[in-house]
């Protein structure tokens, strides 16, 4: 019976919170990413809290109702947008019941907001060509220079909410853009004996990273976005890097290991595993730890 | 006479020319982008097809779903128009236009059409208009929504072929409490022939009483649903949601004939962080209901037959392993005590389904399902196998947990 008990408490217990820190905003953003730019831009005057995981795909999270008890008590809603959480975010937010946060209300961020966006079709579309997005490719917190934008937004989202924090949000946003800028430089000090490299990834998810530092994708392990590796495709991706001579295969860990790994043994190329998200590796703690990461990895990589 | 002929058809051809001429004047970039400009404000639009592909062991079968596979041979189970779209600040509204054939014949059903408000305080929400009654699990979702090609034995007897669902409203409050708990109420017609233990008119009796059309003339005419929804998270992988749900309604046995039915259900989901593309999964649901049938007195035959309750249970539990990704594996056992959903005095029977079900992508699907069944007033069991396949195109809401 005390073992009962005790099982009961220890479900309530690890349900989400019901009472926020005294008098802080509440944010609660989609993804990890999200949440460290709005934690930095934000400051002690915020409490914030996210839907996705860091490890996880964003593409593929259940709406569940935890999810919704969390939005329903948020002040400030952020969120990639561009249908990355087209699955999930709507029900959400319907479930939350929620007025503050719902879209175009006050509460509402959506962080693309005036971010020159990458592969808008301009063509009619449709769903042979895979999980395509129709308003661009949805990666782009992934240039570091679009961190920039995304602060924006959010620091004009909390201001609209909260008019009282505006300099103290406003001090918050310069210092994080001071420190964009510098960190920028060096990174791209880093990348710059691979300008122009050529490399493989397995989803279309590295546009605008790869962009930023003049590198570019060759080819894919997936046919199509979200469509997986039939054997005659990895036949020719093999083709393709044995002849233009790749030599790196990106993969994200919620990816098919395997595949990747397949075809490096056939080829000789190396599969370097690059955590896309703030939190989904280790030391990976916010959005400056994340390139931290990704270029010293990719450089190491590229290596010859 | 050639000449005025000549210039009326000099005239036209000037008149027609000066219509169109403002178009051809127009950039055509300008046209494409105004045209798509308007196109934004178009409601979310999805077509779904679901087809099955059959064989019976007995042409005379015991799938009485309105969705089921229902002949040897070809079956639409349902062709679905779905359009949806946020209304303005304060509501957000969805119609689900059926299309289907009857003998032969195509016909239209009007499956659900209502508005939900969007910011009311105190978690409150409103739904009103015709909708599937929030009753447990199963009632509430649409046939390309299923786990299985088929519905389950007791929602069939407990509510008909198409489900219950009628004109009405509903309210559902979030409370503020550390964990998910959801209250819903809900007060809708109680007639037709989507509310078959109600007032139905469809089933011509009920215990070899005749139901009789009645007029909705006082509130106990109407069917009211109580729901308390629960939803706990075990681990960061495993989320889980219980339910208790409850209906009282007029029958149409009698002038204050009531029929009341309750039901328990769970659904249980594991996920680990590191999925890829949502696989791998398992599922784990279940529903059990109880009906208990306030049948009137009734003159048959000459012969009185007296007011008795009668009592109808059933339940059905089922498991889905998505062991790897756009692969899933399913089985279902299902039990109630009654045979024919019009004449619960008929004998038990259960239904076995295994079934697998390959995704090629999320807008697709192929299924194959065998389904046993077994019925206290037959001899052998019937058998039946199923092919399922199943398209979804355009812009499709998701689907909650």
């Amino acid at each position: 019976m005390k073992k009962i008990v005790f099982t009961l408490m220890w479900i309530v217990f690890i349900q989400t919170p019901l009472t926020a820190e005294a008098g802080k905003i509440r944010v609660v953003t989609t993804t990890e990413d999200l949440a460290a730019i709005t934690n930095a831009v934000g400051g002690d005057g915020v409490q914030v809290d996210f839907i996705a995981r860091g490890a996880q795909d964003a593409h593929f999270i259940d709406a569940k109702p935890s999810h919704m008890l969390k939005l329903s008590r948020a002040d400030l809603f952020v969120q990639i947008g561009l249908g990355l959480e087209v699955g999930w975010a709507p029900s959400l937010l319907m479930g939350a019941r929620n007025a503050k946060i719902q879209r175009g209300e006050k509460g509402y961020v959506n962080a693309s907001e005036g971010i020159e966006l990458l592969e808008i079709p301009t063509d009619k579309i449709d769903r042979s060509a895979g999980d395509v997005h129709a308003e661009g490719n949805p990666h782009y917190w992934l240039d570091p220079m679009n961190g920039q934008q995304i602060a924006n937004n959010i620091a004009a989202g909390l201001i609209r909410i909260d008019p009282a924090g505006k300099e103290s949000y406003e001090q918050n946003l310069k210092q994080f853009s001071e420190k964009l800028d510098r960190a920028i430089t060096g990174w791209k000090r880093k990348m710059e004996p691979f300008k122009g490299e050529k490399v493989v990834t397995y989803h279309n998810s590295w546009a605008y990273f790869l962009q930023r530092f003049s590198l570019e994708a060759a080819a894919y392990i997936e046919p199509k976005p979200g469509i997986p590796p039939s054997s005659a495709h990895l036949a020719q991706v093999i083709r393709q890097i044995q002849g233009e001579g790749l030599r790196v295969i990106i993969v994200e860990p919620y990816f098919d290991g395997k595949v990747s790994r397949f075809v490096a043994r056939k080829t000789g190329a190396k599969v370097v595993l690059l955590q896309p998200s703030v939190s989904s590796g280790t030391g990976i703690e916010d959005y400056f730890q994340l390139f931290d990461h990704l270029i010293a990895t990719l450089a190491d990589g590229l290596k010859k | 006479m050639r000449l005025r002929i000549l210039s009326r058809f000099l005239l036209f051809f000037v008149v027609l020319v000066g219509l169109f001429l403002p178009l051809f004047a127009l950039d055509g970039g300008a046209v494409w982008a105004q045209s798509r400009a308007s196109q934004r404000f178009n409601p979310d639009i999805s077509l779904n097809g679901l087809f099955a592909a059959s064989y019976f062991s007995e042409p005379n079968h015991l799938q009485f779903g309105a969705h089921d596979p229902n002949a040897r041979g070809f079956t639409l189970q349902n062709l679905e128009l779905t359009l949806s779209s946020v209304v303005d600040p304060f509501f957000r509204a969805e119609g689900h236009l059926i299309f289907g054939f009857d003998d032969g014949e195509s016909i239209v059903e009007i499956e659900e059409v209502h508005m939900t408000t969007l910011g009311l305080p105190y978690g409150l929400q409103v739904m009103a208009g015709q909708f599937f009654t929030r009753f447990g699990r199963q009632n509430k979702q649409h046939p390309h929504a299923w786990q299985f090609v088929d519905q389950t034995i007791i929602n069939t007897l407990m509510f008909g072929g198409d489900g219950l669902r009628n004109l009405g409203v509903q309210v559902s409050a979030l409370l503020p409490l550390p964990f998910y708990l959801e209250l819903i109420g809900s007060v809708q017609n109680a007639r037709g022939e989507t509310a078959l233990s109600f007032l139905s008119s469809s089933e011509e009796t009920f215990a070899g009483r005749p139901i009789v059309d009645q007029a909705i003339n006082e509130g106990n005419d109407l069917l009211y649903m109580g729901r308390l929804k629960t939803s706990l998270d075990f681990s960061e992988n495993t989320s889980s949601v219980f339910g208790t749900s409850h209906l009282l309604g007029s029958n149409g046995t009698g002038l204050d004939t009531r029929t009341r039915i309750h039901g328990i259900d769970f659904f249980i989901k594991w996920k680990p962080t590191l999925a890829q593309n949502g696989w791998p999964f398992l599922l784990l649901q279940g529903e059990a209901m109880q009906r208990s049938y306030q049948a009137g007195a009734a003159l048959v035959d000459d012969s009185l037959i007296f007011r008795k309750t009668f009592k109808t249970e059933g339940y059905y539990i089922q498991t889905l392993y998505g062991f790897k990704r756009q692969w899933v594996a399913g089985l279902r056992y299902g039990s109630a005590n009654a045979t024919d959903p019009s004449d619960p005095r008929t004998g038990d029977r259960w239904r076995i389904s295994p079934n697998l079900t390959f995704y090629p992508s999320e807008f697709s699907k192929i299924r194959f399902q065998y389904n046993h069944d077994q019925s206290d007033d037959r001899d052998d069991p019937i058998h039946a196998v199923f092919i399922q396949y199943e398209f979804t195109i355009g812009a499709h809401a998701a689907h909650t947990f």
